[in-house]
Formats: C-alpha cells, structure tokens, sequence
C-alpha cells in the first residue's frame, strides 16, 4: 500500500509504483482537474504541488510521492476561490481552459517563493503550453497579482 | 476550419414516428417560427421550466436559459450567442445561464437548432439574426401572456429587465411569473429588431459563462467523463496513412494488471483497461506487425517535388483571369518572379482527441468535445449501425478545437467501436500526444509561384499566381471541388481585394495520402503568407513604401484599405522607429472580416528575433462581445507567431515524424514578449467572423519586418529553418 496525503486527506492506494501521480489523481481518485496533454513533462498542464513545488505529475512515479502531501487544483482555494483564480476570472484569461489548472498551479508556486517576479522570471516558471495563446493574459494576470500583494 | 456540416442528409420521414417518442424533461412544449425545423412544435421545455421557443427556457424564478447550438471551444461562443438571444428578449443578464442544445432532438426534429457546426467564425455571423428574432419572439410572448392577464391590448406593454410593465396602470409581472403562458401561446410570425444603437447587451464585455469553473479544474472536458463502471482505452494506430495491421500478439498484454480487453481492428489496436495509463501502456508494450501498403517510401522531399511538377505543369484550371496578365508580363519593364511553400501542420489541441461511449439497452451514448454535433452523432450512428434516434451525443466544451474536431471524427468512430464490444460498460477513448500528432488531419503542403509586373513608374500592371497544393475539399468533401478547382484553397488570391488590371490565379492539386483538414484559419495561414509578402517584395523592387504602394490598389476595396490605414496609423508607420527597430505590415480579408497587422521587432546576431509589438486592426462589422474579440486576436497573435516560427510536420517512409511537444513545438511563454494591440475597428453594418481573421495578416507582417531588419526575404516557413528563432 502507497500512503500519501492529497488535498489534505490520507489515501493508501494499491497502484504499481511505477504508476505516474497523474493517473492516481485521475483514474484512482477521480480527481480530473489535473490533465494529461504530454505525458513526458514538457507542456504543464499536469502541474501539482507535492509538499509545495510545483511539479509535473505526469512523470512522477507514485513510489516518490509516498508519505508526501499533493495538491491539486482543485484544493488550491482554502475557501471558496484563491486571489490567483479571482484575478484568472477578472482578466478572463481562460480560452478552451484545458491548460489553466496547470498554469495556475505553476503561477501558484511561482508567486508563494517570488511574490513580485519580472518577466524573466514568469518565462523561467512558466513552461506550460497554452495552444490557445492565453500567454498575454497570464503575464497580466501575474502581473497584477503581484501588484496586489505589494499593497 | 470551415467545413462541411449543413444539416441535409437526416432522413426526415422518420420524424413522425420520432416526435411520438420525444421524451422532453417538462411539460410545456410550444411553437416557435424562428429558426429552421418544425414549426409548429418547436418550443422545448425542460424540468421546471416554460420552454419559449426552442432557444429559451424561463423558470419561475426568472432564471433565463438560452440553448447554445455551436460549440465553445474557448472563443466565447457560449457567452456572445446567449447576448444576441438576449439583447431581444430584455431579460436581466444576471439571470441568464446558457446550455448545449440536445443533438437528438435537434437530429430527431429537422435540425431544430439551425446548425452546429462550429468552424469557419462562423457561430455568431451566421446565427445572428435568427437569434435575435427568437429572442424578440420570446419577448413578444412574454409580453403577450402578461398582457392577457391583465385583460389590456399587448402593445400597452413593454418590458425590460425581466419584468413587464403596463404603463397606464403601473402593473408589473417578471418573466417567471408568465413563463408557462407565454410558452403556450402562439410564436409571433414576424418580429421587429432593434437599430444598433439601441444595443446594450450587444457590444458589452460580460464576462464569459465558461470561465470561472475553467479555473478551480471544475470544467468537465470530454477527457473528464466519469460514469459508473468506466473504462479508459488507449489506441495506436498503423503509422502510415493507409496501412493495414498484420498480426498481433494480443497475449502478450492480456493478462496484464487492470486490462480488460483488447481490440483489433484493420488498422488500430486498442487496450481497454480500469486505469488509462495501465491501457497505454498495455497497447504500446503489445507486438504488431503492420502492412505500411503502397505509400510506405514518401517522404515529404517527395511531397514537394511533385508539388513542384505543379507548379510547371500546363493546362492547369483557371480560378481567375482578369486581363492579359501573361502578355503584360512578357513585355514589362519590371518584373518579379518567386516562389514560397508551406509545411504540413498539425492542430495539436491541448486536449488530445478523446471521446467516451456507453452501449446499452440498445441506445448508444456519447461524450465528446466536438465542433460539429452532427457530424458526431452521424458518425457515432454509422460506426454502431444504428438509427440516428437510438444515439445521443453530449457534448462538452472542447480543450481546443483549430478544426480538428469537426468535420473529421475518427476518434469518435473508434470509442463507439470500443463501446460495442463491452455492452454495459461506458467506455473513455484517450488518444495518447503521440497518437494525436500522427493521427491529425493536417493544414496541407502548398508551393505557389508569383510572378509581377511593374511599369516604369513603379505601378503593379499585372500579376500570375499558380499554386500547387493538397485540396482539403477534395479528401472532405468532393462534390464542393469545382473544375478541378478547390474553393477554399484558392482563397486569398482567387477573392483578392488588390485592382491590378492583369491577374491570373492557376491551380494545380496534387493530393497525398496524408490526410489534410481544416486548420485554424486553413487557406487564409498561407496564402495570405505568400501574397502580401510578394507584394512587399514588389514594393522593394519599386522602390515604393509598402503602405503607399496599396493605397491606390485597394481604392476599390476600402474596408481593407481602412484597416491597413489604422494598423499602420497605430504602430507610427508614417515616424522612424526607434533604433534597431524594424516594422512590417500586411492585410488580409478573411471569415468576412477585414484585418491588417503590423509588427515591430529587433534581431540580434542576425537570427534572434526579439518581437516588440504586434497590432492587429480589426473589422469584424459588429462587435458582440469585444473582450472576447480582443482575447481572440491576443490567441491569434501567439498562434500565427508559433506556426510561423515552429511548426512543421515532416514525413519519413510513410508516416509522420513528430509525435509530442518536443519535435513539434508550439509557442511558449516566454517566446510570447510582444505587446499584441487589438485595434477593434468595427464599421458596422455586417457581421464578421473573429475565430480565424486575426491571425491572417501576421505572418506576413512578421517577414515583412524581418526583411527590413535583416534583408533576408524567408520564402518558406518555419523561420526555425533558416535558422531564426525568439529571443
Ligand atoms: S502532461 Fe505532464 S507535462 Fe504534459
Ligand atoms: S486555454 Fe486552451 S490551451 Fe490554454
């Protein structure tokens, strides 16, 4: 049994080690609101914290996350919606939005180490892929936030 | 992405007996004249609430749903159609939800619901008016079914809001509260719109319905379906066009954890599993021996060469003759001779091609994001061999569309196969990337040669273009192929807004076994590419500035020239640039808008293109919901950069060479520095397309500027080819 905390609740799963943390959350837990658009780590949109750091889900073995704490979009809100998700909805930076859980995971951790980042900075984190081209908006969108955070 | 997808086709003498058999959720089921399909029962309730017409649906507490036919793919489609609806109807915005139409009752009643089809910006230009109308109809009945309460002549009474007041005696009733008679009453047969000027909901940036559960991962794609008992499949299918599948050893992945079964078919296998990951990698670690059959040594070097027999050859159709082009050129002072190509290019959806399908007690089920519901459930009802009213598709909002998902629905075809053979159990078919970059529908390959005249003056008398392409229409949708001619692919030239007194356009098709699709702007990535950077090519050549040089030519084209005038009044192109700036500027029409772009950029060590600014001037006619225009021409921007920088699909011994992201890149982040300007310039009077336009004209812009940075003229695309990329 593979023991690990998501979104704040103990699971023990019988998976093969080797299983990535993408498809545990999905297949095994039903949670969907990671997703699969690569499977070999390079577009983000499988982003997830794992004790905190952004990582992509897809090429993580299940073994490595054993006994530590995953979160997925769907338990980045406290409550009822993060700043990043209220400024994501205000500047209305979704398109066909299938990459915006893992943008906004990235954003996350991006933001909690470098609350004001530049735009060097935004391009370093953010190697997710947005086929869609929300791009402008998501630089926009990190841009207030940290505008935000320095009042 | 303009395809094939009228409604004709759907065998119309089973309605009767279908209508018998038309289990609608609620109650109230009324006529309505607006809209295609049976007139006189066309109105379609639902659970708790008065179905007024078939396009509106009023709860008692004045929720206001409105029936969405086309899809959202993320341009807004849910949101600008539900405002067309309800700049009419006068209800209170706030109020307003919007929901999918059902494709079997939309199939069942004579394509209820118009069309579906969503490509070609075509959702709101081509569904605008009969939207209004119902929801002026609505209104009408509304109103009517409160002025019958009150025993007072209907035109006594107005409404706003939701609610509808008689003047004279100060009465109110909302629109909840006579939904159920207003549903009952008769449709209005003709029905007054408002002026533009009287428009609040039409030109305000709402905010988009899809948005805020596109943010907490709430939004569920098709790649997201969960039912009870569900199984997920992975495919892989023969890897030439073509092929067939020899043998395969099925044992060798049966017994593996979690898979349930394994399907073969001529050309695919497929792993149905309780874990998606357990199926793919049952179906790639499982031995097959394919038949590659005839096209087993093409390559795309051998692509292009025919093409280039093409562009040669004799006796080619004619799209349009105008003039003497041929002879003018012969004996003119100045000409110009070149030719360009484009690659193959894939659509890559974020989402890759995915469909669930459930069989059971003899109906079929599916789940998919589509861009053509009836293309799916044609299909999905072909695939089973069933008659249309035993399927049902759902769809979903789709993780990407580009023209992937609508006219070609293979994947859909392949998760009913699936669900055939488990009876019972809903199965989820997930193209693996790897699968989804071999296995696209690809903008096809095109080389065309252009050939201009100047006089000595520096004037453009006359000009040849002969084009050597794959058809779409001709792999799609023969019977629209017109003397050897395909209309789409002609696009941009054959419709060219320039007056130059000699023309010929030529076209030559040579198909391939790759199989082509439409593309996210299809004809109008390339062809406008290759225009209007000749066309800057013309102008070097004269010696003339590129935006004086069209200014006379496009006298007779003035929504074009208009746009040309505002990208260039924008971006200073009259003032210097700064130091070690350089700009570029191109028009296009498409989709039935009018768009021009020009770029600014700086390139280092002569390969390193640092994009400044790129301005978009668009007339779309009128303007729905501009923030949603605007986020289309900041998508269109970043896409038309990636195609234009990145993109290329390659053929070896038959098959495709890309499989993911990393040998087919797209535009990234940090690749995405420019400031995009989207200068909406609606002129009114018509209604363009905004899906598609905006992306037109910057391609060409992009090589216009880096020419005038570096003096190379980049005949073919990518730029990565000749050893570009972003800073
Ligand atoms: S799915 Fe994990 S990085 Fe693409
Ligand atoms: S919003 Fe569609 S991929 Fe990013």
């Amino acid at each position: 049994m593979l023991e690990m905390t998501v979104n704040g609740r103990p699971v023990a799963l019988d998976v093969e080690p080797e299983m990535p943390l993408l498809w545990v959350l999905r297949d095994e837990l039903g949670l969907t609101g990671s997703k699969y658009g690569c499977g070999i780590g390079v577009c983000g949109a499988c982003t997830v914290h794992v004790d905190g750091a952004a990582v992509r889900a897809c090429v993580l073995p299940a073994s490595e996350v054993a006994g530590r704490s995953v979160t997925t979009i769907e338990a980045l809100a406290a409550d009822d919606l993060h700043p990043i998700q209220k400024a994501w909805i205000a500047l209305q930076v979704p398109q066909c939005g299938y990459c915006q859980s893992g943008m906004i995971m990235s954003v996350a951790a991006l933001l909690a180490s470098t609350p004001q980042p530049s735009d060097d900075q935004i391009d370093e984190a953010l190697g997710n892929i947005c086929r869609c081209g929300t791009y402008v908006r998501v630089r926009r969108a990190i841009h207030a936030l940290a505008a935000e955070s320095k009042k | 992405m303009r395809e094939a997808g009228t409604s004709e086709g759907f065998d119309a003498s089973r309605r009767a007996f279908l209508l018998k058999g038309a289990a609608v959720g609620g109650a109230l089921v009324i006529g309505v004249g607006t809209g295609h399909g049976a007139a006189a029962d066309a109105g379609v309730a639902r659970d708790g609430g008065a179905g007024i017409t078939q396009w509106v649906v009023v709860e008692p507490d004045d929720t206001v749903t409105v029936r969405i036919a086309r899809s959202e793919l993320g341009q807004g489609s849910f949101t600008g159609l539900a405002q067309l609806v309800c700049e009419e109807l006068e209800c209170d915005w706030r109020n307003v939800r919007a929901e999918y139409a059902d494709v079997n009752e939309h199939m069942r009643r004579d394509c209820l619901w118009g069309s579906m089809v969503t490509g070609g910006s075509r959702s709101i230009r081509e569904s605008q008016e009969m939207l209004r109308k119902a929801g002026a109809a609505a209104r009408q009945m509304l109103v009517a079914a409160a002025a019958a309460r009150w025993g007072v002549p209907p035109v006594e009474c107005g409404a706003s809001q939701g609610v509808i007041t008689h003047a004279a005696s100060g009465r109110t009733l909302t629109f909840g509260a006579v939904a159920a008679e207003a549903a009952r009453r008769e449709i209005p047969g003709q029905v007054a719109l408002k002026g533009p000027k009287d428009w609040r909901l039409i030109g305000s940036p709402v905010p988009r319905f899809d948005i805020p559960d596109k943010t907490t991962g709430r939004q569920i794609y098709a790649a997201d379906v969960r039912l009870p008992g569900l199984l997920h499949a992975s495919i892989v299918q023969v890897p030439v066009f073509g092929g067939r599948l020899k043998s395969a050893d099925v044992s060798a992945v049966s017994g593996t954890r979690g898979v349930r079964k394994v399907v073969v078919g001529d050309d695919f296998v497929a792993v149905v599993a309780d874990n998606w990951w357990r199926a793919n990698r049952a179906v790639r670690a499982l031995p097959v021996e394919w038949d590659a059959g005839e096209h087993a040594a093409v390559t795309s070097d051998a692509i292009r060469a025919r093409l280039r027999t093409g562009l040669d050859a004799a006796d080619v159709p004619v799209a349009r003759r105008d003039g003497e082009a041929e002879a003018v050129l012969a004996s003119a002072p100045m000409v110009l001779e070149a030719e360009y190509h484009a690659p193959y290019l894939a659509h890559a959806t974020l989402e890759p091609q995915t469909a669930t399908a459930l069989w059971q007690d003899g109906h079929l089920q599916v789940w998919v994001g589509t861009q053509n519901g009836e293309a799916s459930i044609r299909a999905a009802a072909e695939e089973a061999g069933l008659p249309l009213e035993r399927v049902n598709v759902h769809k979903l909002h789709a993780g990407g569309g580009f023209g992937r998902r609508g006219a070609h629905q293979d994947y859909t075809r392949q998760a009913v196969r699936l669900a055939m053979e488990l009876p019972g159990t809903p199965v989820r078919l997930q193209w693996s990337r790897e699968e989804d970059i071999r296995h696209d529908r690809y903008r096809p390959v095109e080389s065309v040669r252009l050939r201009g005249a100047l006089d000595e003056a520096g004037n453009w008398i006359a000009w040849q273009v002969r084009q050597a392409e794959q058809s779409i229409l001709a792999s799609v949708r023969p019977a629209a192929v017109r003397g050897g001619i395909d209309p789409v692919g002609v696009r941009a030239f054959a419709d060219n807004p320039y007056d130059v007194p000699n023309f010929t356009n030529t076209y030559a098709m040579h198909d391939s076994h790759v199989p082509p699709g439409f593309w996210r702007a299809v004809a109008h990535t390339h062809n406008p590419y290759f225009r209007e950077c000749f066309i800057d090519e013309l102008c070097r050549l004269a010696g003339r500035d590129p935006v004086e040089f069209r200014r006379p030519l496009l006298a007779k084209s003035p929504k074009d020239l208009a746009v040309l005038e505002a990208a260039a009044k924008a971006v200073g192109w009259n003032d210097a640039a700064p130091e070690g700036v350089h700009r570029g500027i191109a028009v296009a029409d498409a989709y039935g808008s009018f768009t021009a772009a020009a770029v600014e950029l700086s390139v280092r060590e002569e390969r390193i293109v640092d994009v400044r600014r790129v301005v978009v001037a668009l007339d779309c006619g009128h303007v729905v919901n501009p923030d949603a225009v605007i986020a289309q021409v900041e998508g269109g921007v970043a896409w038309a950069l990636g195609m234009a920088m990145h993109e290329e699909i390659t053929i070896r011994a038959g098959h495709v060479e890309q499989s993911n992201f990393t040998d087919y890149p797209v535009l990234r982040m940090h690749e995405m520095t420019a400031r995009v300007e989207a200068l909406l310039v609606p002129s009114g009077g018509f209604w363009g397309g905004v899906g598609e336009p905006p992306l037109a004209a910057v391609p060409a812009a992009l090589c216009n500027a880096l020419f005038a940075a570096t003096g190379r003229r980049v005949r073919s695309l990518p730029l990565k080819r000749h050893g570009f990329s972003f800073a």
